[in-house]
């Protein structure tokens, strides 16, 4: 039972960084349609920023989040500028392959030796780590400050979309971006602020991931994407709860694969749940169903 | 007598092609190397015929290609390596057996996933992709020989530039044909309008299956083919990213265009090797920071593909020549 409630820790901690990269993927989808898949190795660079403002500069912990965030938002803002929006108007495939391309960019790109490098590093401990035990269960400082880091972010972004004219923009372009425009939405400026909030949680998720998981990589992005972008489809694409909730799934089923079966089956559990939900609600646990008109 | 004609100008082209290449490298004129390459390229263009009638046609998004690919090269090294010997009927025995074991998965996982729309079965593809990679990462827990996670080996080399021709001609003269007759043209109508294509009495549902299924069968034979060809399997030759490779190709033809998906499937594959011979020492790994940038401006100048809506004549159906 100790071990359960163990795992069910361990699983939450997956599951809220990937709760913070599922955002970005469905508030983008949700607003352009694009499956963004340059957003996994943005969350690449958040890591790596925090890394070098860590090791080099021995920064504090916040002033780590708020440039890791910077940066993200800065490179999130300029792939949508460059290699988006000129394609808005194309066919959908396109984009996607410009995303696949970015990604790949991104990924190589930052490999080379004069960028971060081709290896494995591992990622320094920002504080010292202090564990609790209560009753045979560990709970870690860093566990805290991921759930806590995460619930902060999650309420400012449901703040963010509900309380603000901003957001409000947001959710209308969503609904339908050629009647935002003619209503007098910035339709360009409110995409770009999408794609730079979504940035923005990312880059709080690669910090937190590499002090959880304490080795970055510049691929390291790519199945994590994945599998954020596999949790925002589960929980219901374009839905804010919807995407927390999937990720959260995602981390418990893999973190119990691993510790009950093996963990060689670990990356392909969650996309048996993402099929098994798709056959019984085609557009996610959150997700509302749009009629086809003819 | 139409038949007739158009069978002896294929055997023609056939000989024509399978004989020169053969005797160019026979004759020690060309690499050892480059003709590999000519074969993976050949390989390379079947499996993207495949996902051109899948997508291209019949406008299935698939993101797990690969999957099926690997299905094919794994069953027909299977088969090959325990009852085929080294013999030519067994061979195309297997090749055929690899690409009916794609297209009988086609079919189940169809089943269910082809009443997804668009990025829905986009999603659910790429993880049926991913799970078939855990499979074959872990293949040697049920039947040993296919070596799972470490990689199969003692595959024959069997595969050879007639019998890569071969294959190439039959998918193209298939995709020709099927896309110009009574099915083709059901294809297509489900791919611009599906409610259109159900109201006109269109059972939408059973030509998605057709498309899928064939197209899945095509990746079958072409992987039967690549196990063959390098006589070793690794499971990460069937990752996300060789759907992806196969994507890429089939939508920088032009979605829907035979001719694009045949010269863009060299094009990649000579471009991959290419740089990877000329790039100065030392700079190899710009490889991949060149070719995504390259991809980027592509698709920027060109949306649509580079072909088009262009056919070489050749492969235009009958009306259109």
């Amino acid at each position: 039972m100790d071990y359960f409630v163990q795992q069910v820790i361990n699983g939450l901690q997956l599951g809220f960084v990937y709760a913070l990269i599922a955002l970005g993927y469905t508030m983008v989808y949700g607003i352009v349609r694009l499956i963004n898949f340059a957003h996994g190795d943005v969350f690449m660079v958040g890591a790596f920023i925090g890394l070098y403002t860590i090791e080099r500069f021995q920064w504090p912990l916040a002033a780590v989040f708020v440039s890791a965030v910077v940066g993200c938002t800065v490179l999130a803002v300029l792939i949508e500028q460059l290699a988006y929006r000129p394609l808005r108007h194309a066919p959908k495939i396109a984009s996607l392959i410009t995303a696949i391309g970015v990604s790949l960019f991104l990924e190589y790109f930052t490999s080379l030796r004069q960028v971060f490098g081709p290896h494995f590093y591992s990622f320094p401990r920002p504080f010292p780590v202090v564990s609790w035990n209560w009753h045979g269960i560990l709970v870690t400082n860093i566990q805290a400050v991921i759930f806590l880091v995460t619930t902060l972010c999650v309420l400012l972004l449901q703040f963010i979309v509900f309380r603000t004219k901003m957001g409000r923009a947001m959710r209308a372009v969503s609904f339908d971006y050629v009647t935002a425009g003619l209503m007098g939405v910035n339709v360009n400026m409110v995409i770009s602020f999408t794609f730079g909030l979504g940035a923005a949680l990312a880059g709080v998720g690669g910090v937190l991931y590499g002090i959880a998981y304490p080795q970055v990589n510049t691929f390291m992005g790519f199945m994590p994407g994945l599998k954020a972008f596999t949790a925002a489809v589960l929980g219901g694409i374009g839905n804010i709860p919807g995407a927390v909730l999937g990720a959260l799934i995602m981390g418990q089923s893999e973190t119990m694969v691993s510790a009950y079966l093996s963990s060689t089956y670990r990356d392909g559990i969650a996309f048996v749940i993402l099929i098994l939900v798709l056959l019984w609600k085609p557009t996610g646990i959150l997700g509302t169903s749009r009629t086809e008109k003819v | 007598m139409r038949l007739l004609r158009s069978l002896v100008k294929t055997v023609a082209a056939y000989a024509l092609l399978a004989g020169s290449i053969s005797f160019l490298a026979g004759a020690g004129f060309v690499n050892p190397y480059w003709v590999q390459i000519l074969m993976l390229a050949c390989i390379v263009a079947i499996s993207a015929q495949g996902l051109n009638i899948i997508y291209g046609f019949t406008g299935l998004f698939s993101l797990g290609h690969a999957a099926f690919y690997g299905i094919g090269a794994y069953t027909a090294a299977y088969l090959m390596k325990t009852y085929g010997g080294q013999s030519q009927a067994a061979f195309l025995a297997a090749l055929l057996a690899g690409g009916g074991a794609s297209a009988a998965v086609a079919y189940l996982i169809g089943l269910p996933t082809l009443r997804l729309t668009s990025d829905y079965l986009g999603i659910a593809t790429l993880g049926f992709g991913i799970i078939m990679k855990v499979v074959f990462d872990n293949a040697d827990s049920f039947l040993p020989e296919l070596g799972g996670a470490r990689g199969m080996t003692g595959i024959a080399k069997m595969t050879t530039i007639p019998w890569v021709i071969f294959f190439l001609i039959v998918s193209l003269l298939v995709v020709r044909n099927t896309i110009h007759s009574r099915y083709g043209r059901a294809i297509l109508s489900v791919r611009e309008d599906e409610i259109a294509a159900e109201t006109m009495g269109i059972d939408t549902f059973q030509y998605k299956m057709v498309g899928f299924v064939t197209g899945c069968a095509f990746a079958g034979v072409a992987g039967g083919l690549y196990a063959h060809l390098y006589t070793f399997l690794h499971p990460s030759n069937f990752d996300f990213f060789k759907s992806i490779d196969i994507l890429i190709i089939v939508v920088l033809g032009g979605l829907g265009n035979m001719s694009g998906t045949l010269v863009v499937s060299f094009g990649w594959i000579f471009l991959l090797e290419g740089l990877r011979v000329f790039l100065p020492p030392g700079y190899v790994e710009l490889r991949w920071v060149l070719i995504p940038v390259l991809l980027i401006v592509t698709m920027l100048l060109r949306p649509q593909g580079i072909f088009g809506a262009h056919e070489f004549p050749f492969l235009r159906g009958k009306g259109a020549r």
